[in-house]
């Protein structure tokens, strides 16, 4: 019997028709999710911990995970960033309790163990006992226990954590299109911290992960992006796998002129109704095409974030996984630090398109943490994703799967199923 | 001595009436209770305090109160649901005759299909009321929530 044989029992065997199938158990498995954060969120890939704009002098800290794992991400004296866990070498209790905040060392709650802003231990309380009595051994040494540190990568204004000697640089793991792309959103001018929304969604992660590369759905289940001619079936669309299917991109051109056309593809979406009219329409339209192409689209970053530009809103989302049926989606709203009034609240009006009450991303939520319960009860069923046809090329088209195949292609061959 | 906008019980019956639209489900009759130029928002306690603007409903104006009524009406795809409001600690924090600054705690439970009613949000409104042609209108609303986090989503207004 070889190894292989014994890792993947016979219940747990990817479908024959290979990647145009999902089994459902993985969405529920608890030992798959232990090995999907092994391999993944601790292993060897970089994890969106924040922005710079988050944590703008010395000593200001922000709470973020990298995986289930609760981190901190804080500016040291020197201007560089660290990203230590969030967990007191000492008995484990939460150092850092705030959100976000400023302070001139981590000191833990529990026994006042503290740490400078590298996660060092400096010193604890009674390390020579009191009277005489009690105390750390003679030969303890503070050197070797220090906060669990994470390896940083900073790429404009956004910040990366990995626990992997091993990783790639920041840029090999990218690799250049999502580098590109990123740095259109993070690297030309500083940023500014807009907000967080905050949301609770009771699905596996791979389900929300999916959702993000699957163009089908978006003009059927999101109504609002055909009514209001944001996104149609007949405009220019693609569909884009990168670096063996780790990671991805979307976009389109936008077309102004695309409410007032129907074509024969928009006429086979029920959801269109052309009467109805938005009154504000600064909210669904490019009113400063601030980046000067005309374009608007999202990215992942293989295992955590979709980046996203909607006209002038511009977003991480954040999937913080949080056990096999349940993750946390934060969301960072950012603009650029020389941001004029007309462009804040032009990007705090079309902020209400994506988030927990956005117009095109309320919808997502909602069927997923229906879906969740569905999954979890028939783990031998399967997902048909033969839109496009069976492979993981690009695409110029919504209609396809590509990307979420793409994505199993990649999957499998990291988890070895 | 200022002529007062308003009673304290009169903006309480202001509070529950615009409870009692949303309880009803009745968004048309939502922005009603609004000026031409307000501001209505439902923000984090996170944001609010820390001086981000970002909320996850921000309408400027009472435009986008009614784009927001159309869409969830219209075309936002949700499991149906029951909401109900309480309202306690109905406060005047200043009144100048002119405009009312109030505040108040909120409650909104939430009943969906197949689960047990659930706390959707907690929090405080922070308003700025205004009389218009004799009515009471909300030319600021904040519903500032203490939630951490929204479970699953915000569909219908605070
Ligand atoms: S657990 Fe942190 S000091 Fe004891
Ligand atoms: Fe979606």
């Amino acid at each position: 019997m070889t190894t292989a044989a014994i890792e993947t029992p016979p219940a747990k065997c990817w479908p024959e028709d290979g990647i145009t199938r999902v089994p459902a158990w993985i969405y529920s498995d608890p030992d798959i999710y232990a090995r999907e954060m092994q391999t993944f969120h601790y292993g060897k890939t970089w994890n969106f911990v924040g922005l710079d704009c988050e944590v703008p002098e010395p000593g200001s800290f922000k709470r973020s995970w990298v995986g289930e794992r609760p981190v901190i991400m804080v500016r040291d004296h020197d201007g560089t960033i660290n990203v230590v866990e969030n967990r007191c070498a000492h008995r484990g209790s939460l150092i850092c309790w705030e959100t976000r905040g400023k302070a001139r060392d981590l000191s833990c709650p529990y026994h006042h163990w503290s740490y400078d802003l590298k996660g060092n231990l400096m010193g604890l309380p009674f390390l020579r006992g009191a009277q005489g009595k009690g105390g750390m051994p003679r030969g303890f040494d503070k050197s070797q226990h220090g906060l669990t540190r994470l390896r940083v990568a900073v790429r404009g204004g956004t910040v990366w954590a990995t626990y992997s000697e091993d990783t790639l640089s920041f840029e090999e793991y990218t690799g250049p299109e999502i580098l590109e792309r990123l740095d259109r959103l993070v690297s030309r001018r500083p940023l500014r911290l807009v907000g967080y929304s905050r949301q609770m969604v009771k699905s596996n992660w791979k389900l929300y992960w999916e959702n993000s590369r699957d163009p089908y759905h978006a003009t059927l289940m999101h109504p609002f992006l055909s009514t209001f001619g944001i996104l149609r079936t007949d405009g220019d669309y693609h569909s884009v796998p990168l670096e063996g299917g780790k990671h991805e991109y979307t976009y389109s051109q936008f077309d102004p002129e695309l409410r007032n056309r129907t074509s024969e593809a928009s006429q086979q979406i029920k959801s269109i109704s052309n009467d109805l009219k938005i009154q504000d329409t600064e909210v669904v339209t490019s009113v400063i095409d601030e980046f000067n192409d005309g374009m608007m689209g999202a990215f992942q970053l293989f295992p955590t974030v979709l980046v996203q530009q909607y006209f002038n809103c511009l977003v991480v989302r954040h999937m913080i996984p949080k056990g096999p049926g349940a993750h946390e989606l934060a969301w960072t709203y950012f603009g650029y630090a020389d941001d004029d009034e007309k462009m804040r609240e032009l990007r705090l009006k079309q902020s209400n398109l994506v988030g927990p009450a956005g117009f095109v991303s309320l919808e997502d939520s909602e069927v997923l943490s229906l879906m969740q319960p569905v999954v979890e009860s028939r783990p031998d069923s399967q997902q048909v994703l033969e839109m496009g046809g069976h492979g993981t090329g690009a695409q110029s088209t919504m209609m396809t799967e590509t990307l979420i195949r793409a994505f199993y292609e990649f999957y499998r061959r990291e988890m070895k199923l | 001595m200022t002529k007062a906008t308003a009673s304290r019980a009169e903006i309480r019956d202001f509070y529950d009436d615009c409870a009692a639209v949303l309880d009803a489900e009745d968004l048309a009759a939502f922005p009603a209770f609004f000026t031409q130029d307000c501001l209505y928002r439902v923000i984090s306690r996170e944001n609010h305090d820390d001086g981000l603007d970002h909320a996850p409903i921000h309408c400027r104006g009472k435009a986008m109160i009614i784009d927001r009524v159309t869409s969830t009406r219209e075309v936002a795809l949700y499991q149906p649901r029951s909401l109900r409001h309480f309202i306690s600690g109905v406060r005047i924090l200043s009144d100048d005759g002119d405009e009312i600054r109030s505040s108040a705690n909120f409650l909104i439970i939430e009943s969906l299909v197949e689960q047990e009613p659930q706390i959707l949000m907690v929090g405080r409104y922070l308003d700025r009321i205004v009389r218009e042609e004799g009515e009471l209108r909300f030319r600021e609303r904040s519903c500032v929530y203490d939630n951490y986090h929204i479970r699953t989503t915000l569909v219908i207004p605070a």
